[in-house]
């Protein structure tokens, strides 16, 4: 796979909210096939970012290339080859599994066999639920089953893993590189390093509207590690992560 | 990928999804369907008796005699017997019994018997009903064996439809069951999916705003029509509703019943974009359906208002819709014949949707 195919290109995107910058003139690529980290703290503008190369949002200046369409002439277009998954979105109301999955196939106008889709994300036995009573992690999957629907070239994922419990994060992680690994390119936001450093091949860390660093995980920790920077505790081989996990297990959970 | 993208298959797909989540959410089971129910099962059953007058006859009161058997023959008559004079005199006071008849032979030999009626102001409308009975009784019975000097009064009646109270109350109630649905399920459901993000959601597809918001009318359409299938025939079957033309009317009802539910969503469209919170849409769209729900004929006739209330009546939408629904169904009109009622329907449709383009928000 050549590394330096820019699939997502951006320049100088800004978003200006009344008196408010949300992103101050940001560029950068993402190229096929690779997990793509966007980090930051809360209000960095990770999401408005995110929901601009998505066309849901209007941005103030720039230009943004989405697998060589423009958002600002081609919005349909690249609609049709990403697949989204919002921070906080809902589904149709009184509908189960594999009704919203048909509903979601209409839309996106493709046909899909609604079991195959959600047995890709584990949630066969479920078919029958209606969202409402799906757990957290559940509920995650089912999003990501969603955008999966028109086979797309690229997905987003905007705070998949936030408020999950370990086994499902770490559940969620699987699918996601499974995700890669058929050919598709993930773009991510997070606030858990340990997850971008397992997931991404190459993270940006935006704060304040700005990118503030962009490189991949090892360089980034390489770099700080040349610069002198040290620990001021020992690292030990294990973590307490990594203690719950071998205490209770990695099997995915009746309700995670 | 190379396939254009299909907007009706978007379109049905929505609307199919909307007609299931219809069909489970109980509130608006019961807004079209059990509200507009009870009410003519109440009308229906109420309105068969028609007017009734209580007469009670006095105790010691001669009962083999022509007035009695007479007055028993009348059907406007209900004849009560065997009251004390206690119960009776608090009977005509409060006015349950409309009025009490004493009939006595009379000692002297003509005329045969004495009748004394005791009417009473707690019952004034009955009463005279019973006067007027009672004038055209005692004619008859006196003047049974004259030959009249003047004129000979000849009386016949033209078999006609009968009109029962269904025939009223079924159209207003379809009127309020569309009133209802359109206003009130519109509005809850662009809101709802607005504020729990579906409709966000549904952008980061490709799907357009016009599919989406046809996708939703025809699922309420569908819906709203089912009802109306099922009211008109609860009310055929079980309380004799008049379809003069059969099924023909039906057809031409549920016509009218789209126009005038496009124009009603056009309300509940208003009322999702205007509505702040979950809260502020109930009385927000009662301010729209009450004033119709009592002043556009739903359950009286608009000639029954006062003079200064009519014209308001008649500015109304339902009025129109009701109007033309009660010509259509016992009048046997066609849809050319109630023009006038669809052209202020479109009408109004046209100043409701000028309003939506206007408030409606999408996010």
């Amino acid at each position: 796979m050549d590394k330096t195919n820019a699939i997502i290109s951006v320049k100088e995107l800004v978003k200006k909210y009344d008196d408010f910058t949300a992103v101050k003139g940001i560029s950068f690529e993402v190229y096929e096939n690779e997990i793509f980290g966007l980090l930051g703290p809360n209000g960095a503008g990770k999401t408005t970012t995110l929901e601009i190369i998505e066309t849901l949002r209007e941005k103030t200046s720039g230009e943004i290339i989405v697998d060589g369409y423009s958002v600002d002439k081609d919005a349909n277009k690249i609609k049709r080859i990403i697949g989204v998954q919002l921070q906080a979105a809902g589904y149709y109301p009184n509908l189960n599994l594999v009704e919203l999955m048909e509903l979601f196939s209409g839309l996106y106008g493709v046909d899909i066999k609604p079991m195959e889709m959600l047995e890709k994300v584990n949630l066969q036995d479920k078919a029958r639920a209606k969202y409402k009573a799906l757990s957290g992690g559940q509920k995650q999957r089912f999003s990501i089953a969603t955008t999966l629907i028109n086979s797309p070239k690229i997905i987003f994922l905007d705070e998949p893993t936030t408020g999950l419990d370990p086994q499902a994060r770490r559940n969620l992680w699987d699918l996601i590189i499974d995700i890669r690994n058929n050919g598709t390119t993930v773009v991510i936001t997070t606030h858990y390093m340990d997850e971008a450093e397992q997931l991404c091949d190459r993270v940006a860390f935006v704060e304040r509207g700005e990118i503030i660093a962009l490189d991949t995980p090892d360089n980034l920790i390489d770099n700080l590690i040349n610069s002198g920077f040290e620990r001021t505790k020992e690292v030990k081989k294990a973590n307490l992560e990594d203690v719950f996990i071998n205490l209770t297990g990695k099997e995915w959970r009746e309700d995670n | 990928m190379s396939k254009p993208y299909n907007n009706t298959k978007a379109t049905l797909a929505l609307a199919k999804a909307s007609f299931r989540s219809i069909m489970r959410s109980p509130s608006a089971v019961v807004f079209t369907l059990a509200f507009p129910l009870i009410f003519i099962l109440v009308f229906g059953f109420l309105g068969r008796g028609g007017v009734k007058v209580d007469l009670a006859i006095a105790p010691g009161s001669d009962l083999q005699n022509p007035i009695v058997k007479a007055l028993e023959q009348i059907s406007v008559v209900h004849i009560i017997k065997d009251k004390d004079p206690a119960e009776l005199k608090t009977g005509l006071e409060k006015g349950n019994i409309d009025a009490v008849i004493n009939v006595q032979k009379n000692i002297q030999d003509a005329p045969a018997y004495l009748a004394n009626v005791q009417y009473t102001s707690a019952s004034i409308d009955k009463g005279t009903i019973l006067k007027s009975v009672l004038n055209n009784l005692m004619y008859t019975l006196n003047s049974k064996d004259i030959k009249p000097s003047i004129a000979q009064l000849n009386e016949s009646t033209v078999q006609g439809r009968v009109y029962r109270t269904i025939d009223f109350i079924l159209p207003g109630q379809l009127g309020f069951s569309l009133l209802s649905t359109g206003v009130f399920g519109t509005a809850f459901v662009f809101f709802s999916l607005r504020q729990t993000l579906v409709i966000k959601r549904f952008f980061a597809t490709p799907v357009s705003r016009a599919s989406i918001v046809f996708g939703e009318g025809i699922a309420r359409i569908g819906f709203a029509l089912c009802g109306a299938v099922f009211i008109i025939l609860i009310g055929h079957f079980f309380f004799h509703f008049t379809l003069i033309h059969g099924i023909i009317t039906v057809l031409n009802m549920l016509l009218l019943a789209i126009i005038g539910l496009i124009v009603f969503m056009g309300f509940g469209f208003v009322v999702s974009g205007i509505a702040k919170s979950e809260s502020t849409i109930p009385p927000i769209s009662n301010i729209i359906t009450l004033p119709q729900f009592l002043l556009s004929g739903t359950f009286f006739s608009i000639d029954a208002f006062p003079s200064w209330l009519q014209p308001i009546s008649r500015a109304l939408p339902l009025t129109y819709l009701n109007d033309a629904m009660r010509k259509v169904a016992f009048e046997g009109a066609g849809l050319w014949d109630v023009k006038h009622q669809i052209l202020i329907m479109i009408i109004w449709g046209i100043g409701v949707y000028a309003v939506a383009v206007k408030v409606f928000k999408w996010e």
